[in-house]
């Protein structure tokens, strides 16, 4: 099995062209379980963790947008800049698998998976991120919610590589949160990512339907009160609106019914603390 | 005489383990870790179904891919067809039909772990899936035809006591549901298997529990004499039960006796989780009769355990269940009914607490039910009820260990609670940890009990003895075993007997292998009793020979020598000689045989002496619940536990907060979820273990009251502490919120709906 490690975005994309079938990687902290698990047999894989532009992150003031290259690890997003200017990512980067997956894994690897349990997705669909790719001989960039079209399943072209993610920063307040059965290292049973921009409430699921869920009801129906002064029976009304936006299954992990009960529950706190109610 | 006091690293030392820091740097050899010139590799195929017709095989697809050396089927296993640590009744391949998804069917030889994937890939099976039986109660009541030739009920086992017809004022009852867990041990199933060069007998380097017992069965299944089936202990990761039963012993020696070439085998986790037996589930019903002040009057239990496909232990486990129905307490009448059963679920058989587990989170869950119908404090309840030495149990078998009971409760009572929760809490001590997902107002502290008694060694007539072999050379003692060490400590803690006894420092141990007798298994908390007591006995039979020489020597008759540190002193006299001055040019070497006191077999109505000994341990659990959303975070275990005589302290500490840390498991998280006969989390993903942020604080007690039967007083200490900690969790839970939980692992939708 021929492994290509490109040393520029250009090589990735070129060996990408030849090899439209190939395999991208970056901690590998998905990808080399499955190959391990036997459940799949790649040809060819590109690994594009030596790329440096791909390494890059910077926190633009003026403009109010963070970017943050495919490549950067979890582990740069849980504490410093990053973590100031978007602190419900740095929440989200927190609770994924161990230190050493978080050194490895990348927000990249998120998104080419587009697992809806991957923890970061809820935070880039409530904050209104959008993704961006480049073939060899062109580039475009999508709104996270045209990104990821289903489970597992997004918008990229198989001639395409994540090349990183703009992420506007909110005004006010936003936060993460995430239940699993253990209390670390655990995949997502359900996540809830709630921000508050301009004085609107935004709020996105995970784990709890095909694709990440930003719950357009809710949000129109808290962005009608006055959230200034959320009482709690505002706050759980919220919760339960949330609730019915999600469309959870019964799996080995958790039962549909809980999930729809913990994203309801996880909104209406979310809101409080963002509101201090 | 005066007597020296001592910083060696003797009894009741915490003496360091000899492969500590080798495990800690990766520098320790496991089993997985072994290799051979010219070896080539072995892997299995396994059913996909849990129960299915085999209509054909068909090997010739594997038999064309390049590299594969061999291939080969229940055609191919020259002696007997099934093997079995209590009963043969499971196949080495599956022939005619698969009882459980996972059942090998056949193996294959090859240059390289890719090729023997292909290999497997390669070969057809056909199969006519049957409709699997994976109801319990249906094996029970017959609705289903036998799944195999002895049936669908591995054992019955009733326990009739006292007047049967006995009532109290208080009656209280439930049904308990115990899921089945995993001894999920570090390093996975591995073997390196190399045969002689005339090809009439092998030698086998495998992660098991008892060399011996894999021995007997694997030479009748290779149609081989047991000296020419020459065993040898590969490094172990840990055991917990799942290393008792023969997992690819006979596959990796039948590779290797048919290709005459070195073959390696090792299952990766997926496979392993099909590869070994889990702990059983269970559901047992019982209903407890009291007096108004809450004295137990008479038991009522039904218990079934699922044995899955192959019987195992599942017997062994089964009276383990029914005989400690009653717990660490006096029940005058008793009327019990136990069934262990055969479906198409996974195999299950040993894990750490071997029956009892399951017993103890019915009787506490029990005993604090009455606590509350008789409005009586959960820890008075159980102080009212409980056992003695000298009291008769519900098998008619008197209690002759020292039992403590009262001690753990007290003691345990006694360790101080963990501080109130602050105010602002830092994130990752609230339950939900690094998930975010509550804050200080949504928790509640809850706090619950949990008492139990173990059996220790092996029961119901089988003879589990030990062998040691102690040689004194020239002042250094080398010790031989075939106890495996399997991480409990057996060769930290062998070292220090000799040294206790002889006056040596310099003592090494032999390989471990089947050169020597026997040790029995590394189960049922024995090792330290039974090979314990035979290195104990071996060291004391040189000492003796020792004493001889030097008081011939020396004029001084042997029975006033002693050893004192590292001298032989005369015990009344003043003579004193160092024992490396004594043992000069001296060899000696004695081998000792121990055998713990004979048990019987049960009668039709449960009756008979059918244990060794008991140990006795109280658990109190402190724990945080998010209601609303179901998740716990367990703040504190406090523990007494009944260990004889502390002859490790560190050892012991290692043992009581490893244990906790797996009951803690199957309390709150560790389930292997079957659905339908099919596993549906055989990964560390989805199959989860405890973290460092799921740990408790653990504060721990350790009771000496060395039992007069223990060889050197001490108690096996391994499976008490993972027992009666989970109904301690649940009944802390259960505190919390305020609504009966009687299943565990409590999963979060069973706290807040």
């Amino acid at each position: 099995m021929p492994v290509f490690i490109p040393s520029s975005l250009s090589e990735a994309t070129s060996l990408l062209a030849e090899h439209p079938t190939a395999h991208l990687i970056t901690g590998g902290t998905d990808f080399m379980v499955e190959v391990n698990f036997n459940h799949r047999h790649p040809e060819t894989v590109i690994s594009l963790r030596k790329i440096p532009d791909m390494q890059l992150w910077n926190i633009d003031k003026a403009s109010g947008v963070v970017f943050i290259g495919a490549s950067v690890p979890y582990a740069t997003m849980e504490q410093g800049e990053l973590a100031d200017a978007l602190p419900a990512l740095a929440e989200a980067a927190r609770t994924v698998g161990s230190p050493q997956i978080r050194a490895a894994g990348s927000i990249g690897g998120n998104l080419g998976t587009c697992s809806p349990a991957g923890d970061s997705l809820p935070v880039l669909a409530a904050l209104n991120a959008s993704v961006h790719l480049r073939s060899s001989d062109a580039e475009r960039t999508l709104p996270f919610s045209e990104f990821m079209i289903g489970p597992k399943r997004n918008a990229k072209k198989p001639d395409e590589v994540i090349t990183g993610v703009s992420i506007p920063m909110t005004n006010g307040w936003q936060g993460y949160a995430k239940v699993g059965v253990r209390n670390a290292m655990v995949i997502s049973v359900a996540s809830v990512c709630l921000a508050i921009h301009d004085k609107t409430v935004r709020v996105a699921l995970g784990s709890v339907g095909p694709t990440i869920i930003r719950c357009s009801d809710a949000e129109s129906w808290i962005n009608s009160q006055d959230i200034t002064a959320i009482d709690d029976s505002v706050a759980v009304e919220f919760g339960n609106r949330v609730s019915q936006e999600s469309r959870p299954i019964d799996d080995h992990r958790s039962t549909a019914e809980y999930r729809r009960h913990a994203v309801g529950v996880l909104a209406t706190r979310l809101l409080q603390r963002g509101t201090n109610a | 005489m005066t007597i020296t006091k001592t910083h060696r690293d003797v009894l009741g030392a915490s003496a360091l383990r000899p492969d500590g820091v080798a495990k800690v740097q990766g520098d320790f050899s496991f089993s997985s870790d072994l290799h051979a010139e010219n070896m080539l590799w072995g892997a299995t195929l396994r059913s996909p179904h849990p129960y299915a017709r085999i209509i054909s095989i068909d090997l010739s697809g594997a038999w064309k891919i390049a590299g594969v050396e061999c291939v080969i089927t229940a055609d191919d296993v020259p002696g007997q067809l099934t093997y079995g640590l209590i009963s043969e009744d499971q196949p080495v391949f599956a022939k005619d039909v698969v009882r459980y998804m996972g059942e090998p069917i056949a193996a294959v030889a090859a240059d390289h772990p890719e090729t023997c994937r292909r290999a497997l890939a390669a070969i057809k099976v056909e199969y006519e899936i049957l409709e699997p039986l994976t109801d319990p109660e249906r094996a029970i009541d017959g609705s289903h035809p036998d799944i195999h030739p002895d049936g669908n009920i591995i054992r019955h086992q009733r326990i009739v006591s006292g007047d049967i017809t006995a009532t109290a004022p208080i009656v209280v009852e439930g049904t308990y549901d115990i899921g089945m867990q995993d001894q999920a041990f570090l390093g996975t199933e591995s073997a390196l298997a190399l045969p002689d060069h005339d090809g009439s007998g092998i030698e086998v380097f495998v992660a098991t529990q008892w060399l011996h017992e894999d021995r007997k069965q694997m030479a009748k299944c290779l149609g081989l004499p047991e000296e020419k089936v020459r065993l040898v202990l590969g490094g172990v990761g840990g055991a917990f039960g799942a290393r008792e039963d023969i997992s690819l012993q006979v596959h990796t020696a039948l590779l290797a006796l048919r290709t005459g070439r070195p073959v390696k085998m090792q299952y990766g986790r997926e496979e392993s989780f099909f590869g070994h037996v889990h702990r059983h589930p269970a559901q047992i019903w019982m209903r407890h009769h009291a007096t108004e002040d809450g004295r137990i009057v008479k038991i009522e239990a039904r218990m079934v355990f699922d044995g899955g496909a192959y019987s195992s232990t599942s017997s062994a486990v089964l009276i383990n269940g029914v005989t400690h129905t009653q717990g660490p307490y006096q029940c005058p009448n008793a009327v019990v009914d136990g069934y262990a059963t055969r479906t198409n679920n996974p195999p299950c058989g040993a894990m750490r607490g071997f029956g009892v587990v399951q017993a103890c989170f019915a009787h506490e869950g029990q005993m604090d039910k009455l606590a509350v119908a008789t409005g009586i404090d959960e820890v008075e309840i159980r102080l009212r009820n409980i056992i003695h030495t000298g009291d008769t149990m519900i098998t008619g078998q008197v209690l002759e260990s020292v039992a403590p009971v009262e001690r753990c409760i007290r003691e345990t009572a006694a360790l101080p609670l963990p501080a109130e929760m602050s105010s602002h809490p830092h994130e990752l001590d609230l339950p939900g940890g690094s998930g975010r997902t509550a804050d200080r107002r949504h928790i509640v502290r809850g706090i619950g009990w949990g008492v139990s008694m173990k059996n220790l060694m092996y029961s119901e007539g089988f003879d589990d003895y030990s062998t040691a072999r102690c040689t004194l050379t020239n002042g250094k003692v080398e010790l031989k075993f075939a106890t495996s060490e399997v991480g409990q400590g057996f060769v930290t803690l062998a070292p220090q007997i000799a040294r206790s006894i002889l006056g040596v420092d310099d003592v090494t141990y032999d390989t471990i292998d089947t050169q020597i007798g026997s040790a029995g298994s590394t189960s049922a908390s024995r090792q330290t009793w039974m090979s314990g007591g035979a290195v104990d006995g071996a060291c004391r039979l040189v000492r003796e020979r020792l004493f001889e020489h030097v008081g011939a020597l020396h004029g001084v008759d042997p029975l006033r020598l002693g050893i004192d540190d590292t001298d032989i002193i005369d015990t009344i006299g003043d003579f004193r000689i160092s024992v490396q001055e004594a043992c000069a040019d001296l060899s000696i070497s004695e081998t000792f045989e121990y055998h713990h006191r004979p048990t019987e077999d049960l009668d039709e109505n449960g009756q008979g002496n059918c244990h060794v000994a008991f140990a006795f341990v109280a658990h109190r659990a402190v724990v945080d619940v998010d209601i609303e959303l179901g998740l716990v975070k367990v703040v504190q275990i406090a523990t007494a536990q009944d260990v004889g005589r502390v002859l490790n302290p560190m050892s012991v500490v290692g043992q009581i907060e490893g244990g906790i840390a797996q009951g803690l498991g199957l309390a709150v998280m560790e389930e292997i979820i079957v659905k339908d006969g099919k596993v549906r989390n055989p990964s560390f993903t989805d199959y989860l273990l405890p973290t460092a942020l799921d740990a408790p604080q653990v504060l721990i007690s350790m009771i000496e009251e060395p039992d007069p039967q223990a060889p050197m007083g001490a108690k096996g200490v391994g499976e008490a502490p993972c027992i009666s900690v989970t109904p301690a969790i649940v009944a802390a839970i259960r505190n919390a919120i305020g609504k009966p939980i009687d299943r565990c692992p409590v999963r979060p939708q069973d706290i807040c709906f």
